[in-house]
């Protein structure tokens, strides 16, 4: 890789230290500029878990976690990233354009900036109209879109998703899919996205990274080679049918002769 | 409020309003059908009677106690949701003191007013106001540490990833998550200062005070006067108990549940 990478996971390991669960094992990834990586894997594979340490929301036993060449703990204090979950995550008690401004706080932008970058915010995701509306006033779709819209109000150079549209229903998804790769061309963020959907995986990004269950390890990794701008007719390309498979053997292979049984033995 | 709006309120008041007037005209019929003796139970119209007439004597008790009950409701009230914020921000003091409030909790604490009346002057105001934030105390503690702990993991993990510091994850996340269980224990709070109060009274007090005054009324078969002070105490009551809840109107306007839908 010419260019420094944005994310840099050097052999990571997490042990839990209840029940002595080693949640991931000898990670290695790194994530190159403008990228948008898929981590997927079967439940208890560590993918949430990866992408917390990425975050620095919890700490690796072992092994260093790099974000634009700085150290993780460094990365979040700088706000260097935004992070979406599975649930939106949103306060009842602000109205929209709050959620979308409460980074904006936490990093003390004057109040007239703040205003200004929730307006834009606010059209990119289409939800002008429901700026003064409360998260509960809207559907799961639209606050899922809230969520986007206030982990990418700071314009943080990397995306961490963590099943963010694992809740909603296939027709809603695969429409925040394509919201997500357009808005995803526009700001020119990293993305690094956990999902246990096989087509979604494919379908977003330039490169699936497979993982592996107890302990979590990388399987394998699929190159995704179908043209950005993705569309609707992506979804029924002969080429998106051939990677998916592709997908779907490495983790079949993966998920076979790795037992939890022969795991425990092994260690 | 429009004319439209102030419709829709009577309206939404209308069932109530029909209850009450069927209870107090069966009350009223009962005892004239009947003829039930005075000191059982009078009538309404010669409870609403006295309550005119005797009004510079009973409006005056009852603001005298009222003062009392919003003593004990704001020390009470006060040092609930301090001694929940110390418990929920040090976990270790959590442990030691929450099994010894729940036990506490079980204590009826109505019991303590003779030994409150001793403890304080039984004459002053103070004696009543120790019982009634004694009574307040424990229901507010107990709902807003239950509050300040119901705070979504991911809620404070979003904030950690913003590099929150635990002063802001309390004001932007801990703090309105616990309003709405805050004035919940308020409002229940403000119902037990008012018995507080009252009951303090019965084991002695200032004779200008209501409790003693229904009390010493009751003693001398002045039923329907002791009736008309219950009406003041319930007035009263009521009053505080709708502060609360308009100051809960105003200060927790996002909750879906306070907007019905």
């Amino acid at each position: 890789m010419s260019e420094q990478s944005v994310v840099r996971v050097g052999r990571v390991t997490k042990t839990f230290p209840r029940g002595d669960v080693t949640a991931l094992q000898d990670i290695d990834l790194e994530l190159a500029p403008r990228e948008f990586v898929s981590l997927i894997g079967p439940s208890g594979c560590g993918k949430s878990t990866l992408l917390r340490v990425i975050g620095d929301l919890i700490e690796p036993t072992h092994g260093s976690v790099t974000i634009n060449g700085k150290s993780a703990r460094q990365a979040r204090n700088d706000g260097d990233y935004g992070i979406v979950f599975q649930d939106s995550v949103l306060f009842d008690w602000r109205t929209v354009a709050k959620n979308i401004a409460l980074p904006l706080e936490m990093l003390g932008w004057e109040r007239q900036r703040r205003r200004q970058r929730v307006a834009e915010m606010l059209d990119l995701v289409e939800l002008t109209a429901f700026a003064e509306h409360h998260p509960w006033q809207l559907s799961g779709g639209m606050q899922q879109r809230v969520s986007i819209a206030r982990a990418l109000a700071f314009e943080p150079a990397l995306l961490l998703m963590d099943e963010p549209f694992g809740a909603l229903d296939e027709m809603t998804r695969e429409r925040l899919n394509l919201e997500l790769l357009a808005i995803w061309e526009k700001t020119g963020s990293t993305v690094a996205f956990v999902t246990h959907s096989i087509s979604e995986a494919v379908f977003l990004s330039g490169r699936v990274v497979v993982m592996s269950p107890r302990p979590g390890r990388i399987a394998g990794a699929v190159d995704v080679d179908l043209p950005y701008p993705r569309t609707v007719e992506t979804r029924e390309a002969p080429r998106f049918f051939e990677l998916v498979t592709q997908v779907r053997e490495l983790l079949r292979q993966r998920g076979e002769h790795l037992l939890p049984e022969e795991e425990a033995v092994l260690e | 409020m429009t004319a439209k709006a102030a419709l829709a309120s009577l309206v939404e008041w209308l069932p109530a309003l029909v209850v009450a007037a069927v209870v107090i005209g069966l009350w009223q019929g009962l005892i004239v059908a009947f003829h039930v003796q005075q000191f059982l139970l009078p009538k309404p119209t010669s409870i609403a009677s006295t309550f005119w007439s005797d009004r510079h004597e009973l409006w005056p008790a009852g603001w005298y106690t009222m003062k009392e009950a919003l003593g004990g409701f704001a020390i009470g009230s006060g040092l609930g949701i301090l001694a929940a914020t110390f418990v929920s921000r040090f976990k270790t003091l959590g442990t030691a003191l929450m099994p010894i409030f729940i036990a506490a909790n079980a204590v009826p604490i109505i019991a303590f007013a003779p030994i409150a009346d001793a403890w304080f002057n039984p004459f002053s105001p103070h004696s009543k106001m120790a019982i009634a934030a004694v009574l307040c105390f424990l229901p507010v503690m107990v709902n807003t540490l239950r509050g300040l702990q119901s705070a979504r993991p991911r809620q404070i993990e979003l904030m950690r990833s913003y590099a929150a510091s635990e002063l802001m994850i309390w004001r932007r996340v801990r703090i309105p998550t616990a309003l709405p269980f805050v004035f919940t224990a308020l409002k229940i709070a403000s119902v037990l200062a008012m018995i507080g109060a009252i009951v303090g009274e019965y084991f002695g007090g200032a004779t200008t005070a209501l409790g003693v005054l229904i009390n010493s009324d009751s003693q001398i078969f002045q039923f329907t006067k002791a009736w008309a002070g219950i009406v003041v105490a319930s007035l009263l009551g009521m009053a505080l108990y709708l502060a609360v809840a308009t100051a809960e109107r105003a200060i927790v306007r996002w909750s879906p549940q306070l907007r019905g839908s």
